[in-house]
């Protein structure tokens, strides 16, 4: 169930290009959070940024009670975030939406494959799979060396490919490029990233079971305006709210 | 303290109610706190039919407000009927049922399905809805068919008829005036004002659907002097809304002449915000020396200059 509680900024760092990790300690407990589902921040004060900021839940500590945020600057409210620093409280709605159904999966080897600021979510998302004692291997997209993040720390969950648009760290090229180069055998797989990268990963995957986090502008964060909806891919007609029904949702489940 | 309000076809135990398309169909904010709190609900518009939307991006955020361009996505009214009502209905809150079409004929056929309930208790006509090409603006823009749809509306509802005017207009006065003498119940006031927001790297506007309606705190003072105007011009009661985010913001529109209040965009920035408002309002009105909401009610023209220099 979603609460409002204030979360005090416990780490703050730069891990990338403008990229900020950031540690907020909860006032309430935190320990249904899963990975896949996000945080919605209130980021300015009552007249200015008044949209909250839906940020992905990258990991969870139950024992401190903290929630590891990753966020890129691309606007004023995530400037208006990088901006706070150790001690300030947010105001946080949490956790939003649902995440990946790995409680109910039969997965025994995952494949993740993330892009950019989509990768955070499938660390904690690594994590809880290599604690079920999945195999776990990644393949971790970014423009260029400077944007990359978190290598090591996937690298502790299983192999871990990082590929960069240019080439200047890991391997040049694109994420589906690991896919036709390297024989990673799989059962289900885990993506979140640019919406043309998931469509490239859903089209070359599209036999494989597998679970997509999606993106877009959103409203309330709780299901009640209907700023973020998707349609859904089964020609009825219907449509999905991200923020509420998702943002993670079966491949194939909704139109990219 | 009495927060009790006693609107046509509404006994209101408090004058706060969240604003239509802002709330849902109440579920998902029942989930987060009782809805039993709440003065009354002003549903999600529906049509006759089910509508989509419009594509996305549906919002974006404005300084001191944000655009939305939802498009009057609903499930329709038969659909709304079955499916949402019921949920509703566990509530001892008045639900107000908002009402959008692009004919006459589809008003008629809307309102008709919402009055055979005993659910709904009051009809919002919403004749200014400015994110859809067919839905109901042409409506809210000229006097004459605002006049023809709510009497047209009120020849076929079994409960009262509260008109929601737009602030899209260059004499809100006239549009007051017209559904008034076509046999409106009440008013609410304002919708959105249409704006639009370019974004500089894609260099085209932010929205799928181009414009959008602006809310938030930057139309409450249009909103505040929108309601002023026409509470002097009509004699039915106005539900005020447009960017309160607060209890001093309820008792401006009090004073302005609104019976009662909406809150809209305040419920995305904090979902809580109906019911902190309403614990919060007792406190303000003593503040300012009232004993009642009702006491309040358009006190800000005892006080203001004798005349309004558009009027």
């Amino acid at each position: 169930m979603i609460n409002k509680q204030m979360m005090t900024i416990v780490a703050k760092d730069d891990i990338a290009k403008d990229t900020i990790e950031m540690k907020l300690l909860g006032s309430v407990n935190l320990n249904s959070a899963e990975p896949g589902q996000f945080v919605h921040i209130n980021v300015g004060n009552s007249t200015s940024n008044m949209l909250r900021r839906p940020i992905s839940i990258a990991d969870v500590n139950k024992d401190q009670q903290t929630i590891t945020i990753i966020f890129k600057v691309i606007g004023s409210g995530t400037d208006q975030l990088r901006k706070c620093v150790i001690g300030d409280d947010l105001d946080v709605l949490v956790p939003c939406g649902k995440g990946y159904p790995i409680d109910n999966l039969p997965a025994t080897r995952a494949l993740l494959i993330g892009g950019g600021i989509g990768v955070p979510p499938l660390y904690y998302l690594a994590k809880q799979l290599h604690e079920k004692g999945v195999e776990v291997t990644s393949i971790l997209g970014f423009q260029t060396k400077d944007n990359v993040f978190y290598h090591s720390e996937f690298e502790e969950f299983g192999s871990c490919h990082i590929v960069t648009d240019d080439g200047s760290y890991g391997f040049k090229g694109y994420v589906t490029d690991v896919l036709d180069n390297e024989n990673i055998d799989f059962d289900y797989f885990f993506s979140c990233g640019p919406t043309g990268m998931l469509k490239a990963v859903s089209n070359k995957l599209e036999h494989k079971k597998g679970y997509i986090s999606i993106e877009q502008r959103m409203g309330c964060g709780i299901g009640a305006c209907y700023a973020c909806v998707v349609p859904t891919n089964d020609q009825s007609g219907g449509f999905k709210k991200i923020c509420k029904d998702g943002p993670v949702f079966r491949v194939n489940e909704v139109v990219l | 303290m009495s927060l009790q309000i006693n609107l046509p076809g509404l006994a209101l135990k408090n004058p706060i109610m969240p604003a239509s398309g802002c709330f849902g169909f109440g579920r998902e904010y029942g989930e987060v706190f009782d809805l039993n709190q709440l003065g009354a609900i002003i549903i999600k518009a529906a049509t006759k039919e089910e509508r989509y939307g419009n594509q996305t991006p549906r919002v974006a955020e404005t300084s001191s407000g944000m655009l939305n361009a939802i498009g009057l996505q609903n499930p329709g009214v038969n659909n709304i009927i079955d499916n949402e009502l019921p949920f509703l209905a566990n509530y001892d809150v008045p639900i107000i049922a908002n009402v959008a079409g692009s004919s006459v004929e589809e008003y008629i056929e809307v309102t008709k399905a919402f009055t055979r309930t005993s659910t709904v208790k009051a009809i919002e006509l919403n004749i200014s809805c400015p994110n859809v090409k067919e839905g109901g603006i042409q409506f809210g823009t000229d006097p004459e068919l605002a006049a023809e749809v709510t009497r047209r509306v009120k020849e076929v509802s079994h409960v009262p008829v509260y008109v929601k005017l737009s602030p899209n207009v260059s004499n809100i006065g006239a549009m007051a005036k017209a559904v008034e003498s076509a046999g409106a119940d009440g008013l609410s006031m304002i919708n959105t004002l249409t704006g639009m927001q370019i974004n500089l790297s894609s260099k085209r506007p932010l929205l799928a659907n181009k414009t959008g309606g602006l809310s938030g705190p930057a139309i409450k003072p249009v909103a505040i002097r929108m309601i002023y105007e026409v509470k002097q011009q009509v004699s039915i009661p106005i539900i005020g809304m447009g960017g309160i985010m607060t209890a001093e913001d309820v008792l401006e529109f009090l004073l302005a002449g609104a019976n009662a209040v909406a809150i809209g965009t305040a419920n995305f920035n904090n979902p809580f915000i109906c019911p902190e408002i309403i614990g919060e309002l007792p406190g303000v009105l003593t503040k300012y020396g009232f004993d009642s909401v009702e006491d309040a009610i358009g006190k800000g023209h005892e006080h203001g200059y004798t005349y309004l220099s558009r009027t």
